[in-house]
């Protein structure tokens, strides 16, 4: 690993973004248009709205990164840039961790802003600290970009990328306890539930919703989270091969 | 029978690739069957034959990018894909492997940061090697096909490397084009002592190269100097040599060459 190849890689993947103002404007917008929309839908039950943003909060940052890491490392194989890098002295590591701090910077811009129009302007109540939920959201989009790297391996061509998004995060969605709590849900769904990452991301913004300071169930959720990141990263990697067929 | 025209030479400090028994099977194909041939150091070697003979895989063998190679490979006194060589040689696919998405300039300052040599000259002389000092500010993906191999070519060029393994640099490009990418190599090849492997299938390229492998079906027909070819077939051109070549491997006309022999 390198911090200067690491740091040239985000930089670079950045500039990418750059050219493209279309994409960078529906990743941070999109999420705050949909999270005042849910404000309205929720109008007549606040409290509601306070449960459903919260969790949508840890959820948005999580598909965009996937959606946007996955088609860029996809790319990235398919154009034969990987391929040259790869006979390049550049680490995986050093690959992973570009895109992973290049996407998470536009998180941090994505999740401030949406987690600022919820708190200050939609109202959304939180007992806790907004700058909790904003780790958290930091944590999901990071769980996000791992998972995009990880999934790409798999994808042949941006269609099958793009299809990846609801055949493995659409689950996570229904079982996370966003529709209904977890505790009520058929055994076997809360058992399978209760493996998935994205539930552990839903249950820290609540977490961070009924409860004034850090629990310990708010560190094991933000635990869970990492490392599930760590892991798809540390298969990510296994499937960037330097040698091919 | 075959490699007559000339014998591989002893791997040692004169060359800069050596292969003895080569062998890529992929997916129960052979690929490449058990190859055996020297690329000199500071020359221009020619990888010439038709579409599907194995050149690709060959190049990628040498730059370690393929899998499943069995037998010897040594490139610049290493086994081949060792992670010492990575900085040492400059690759170019047959795809632009740029990105779209940046300019020129931008392409080829991340490019030299993953080389790391911090010579910061590099950039802009490598984009004045291939010529297109006028669209360094312009999206890659704005570019032509030909300006866009010339951007993957620069990319190569970056950090000065020994050896530059180049697959069909010249596809597509109109002759003034081809003309000054070839007085480029030997430029490079000249004052910079670096190796060139450059493939093609375009026989009359050959010329151009001090030494060539000819291949065919993954194996290679002959090695040697476009004029040691000619000779050995009696044939005119490369191209006729090739044609002669690949008629005796077959069996067929057995004594033409030596009647076409003057």
């Amino acid at each position: 690993m390198s911090t200067r190849r690491t740091l040239a890689t985000a930089r670079r993947v950045l500039l990418q973004l750059r050219h493209d103002p279309r994409t960078i404007a529906l990743m941070v917008v999109v999420p705050c248009v949909l999270l005042t929309l849910l404000c309205w839908v929720y109008d007549a039950s606040p409290r509601t709205f306070d449960t459903v943003g919260a969790s949508l909060l840890g959820i948005f940052p999580l598909i965009t990164m996937f959606l946007v890491t996955s088609i860029a490392t996809l790319r990235e194989r398919t154009s034969g840039t990987l391929e040259r890098l790869l006979s390049m002295p550049l680490g995986k590591g050093d690959l992973l961790a570009g895109y992973a701090l290049a996407f998470g910077a536009v998180a941090v811009v994505q999740a401030a802003l949406a987690t600022g129009l919820a708190v200050l302007a939609l109202g959304l109540d939180v007992t806790g600290s907004a700058w909790l939920l904003l780790l958290v959201a930091l944590a999901d989009a990071f769980l996000g970009t791992a998972l995009g790297l990880f999934v790409s391996a798999f994808a042949a061509s941006e269609f099958q990328a793009v299809q990846f998004m609801p055949a493995v995060l659409l689950p996570q969605i229904l079982l996370c306890g966003l529709l209904m709590p977890r505790d009520r849900m058929q055994p076997v769904l809360e058992a399978v539930s209760n493996v998935l990452p994205m539930s552990y991301a839903v249950d820290g913004m609540q977490q961070v919703l009924t409860h004034t300071g850090v629990t310990g169930d708010f560190v094991r959720d933000l635990a869970v989270v990492a490392g599930s990141a760590a892991l798809a990263l540390a298969l990510g990697a296994a499937t960037l091969r330097r040698r091919t067929a | 029978m075959m490699n007559k025209a000339e014998e591989p030479r002893e791997p040692g400090p004169g060359s800069a690739v050596h292969a003895s028994g080569l062998t890529v099977v992929r997916g129960g194909r052979t690929v490449l069957d058990a190859l055996q041939f020297t690329v000199p150091r500071g020359e221009i070697t020619g990888l010439l034959g038709p579409s599907g003979c194995g050149k690709s895989t060959l190049m990628r063998a040498v730059v370690g990018t393929q899998a499943a190679v069995t037998g010897t490979l040594d490139v610049l006194g290493l086994p081949a894909g060792h992670r010492d060589l990575r900085p040492r040689i400059g690759y170019v696919t047959q795809a632009a492997s740029v990105y779209l998405d940046l300019t020129v300039r931008q392409n080829l300052a991340y490019f030299a940061a993953v080389l790391g040599g911090d010579a910061p000259g590099h950039v802009e002389r490598a984009i004045a090697d291939v010529d297109l000092t006028s669209h360094a500010t312009a999206l890659a993906g704005n570019l032509s096909g030909g300006q866009l191999n010339r951007v993957s070519l620069a990319v190569a060029l970056l950090g000065t490397p020994e050896l530059l393994v180049l697959d069909e640099p010249t596809v597509g490009l109109d002759p003034v084009l081809r003309r000054d990418l070839w007085e480029l190599f030997h430029r490079l090849a000249a004052e910079r002592g670096a190796t060139l492997l450059v493939s093609s299938h375009v026989m009359d390229e050959a010329e151009r190269c001090h030494r060539l492998l000819l291949m065919r079906e993954g194996r290679i027909l002959a090695q040697g100097a476009p004029d040691a070819l000619r000779a050995r077939t009696g044939a005119p051109t490369v191209e006729d040599a090739f044609l002669r070549l690949v008629d005796e491997a077959a069996g067929k006309f057995p004594h033409q060459a030596e009647e076409n022999v003057r």
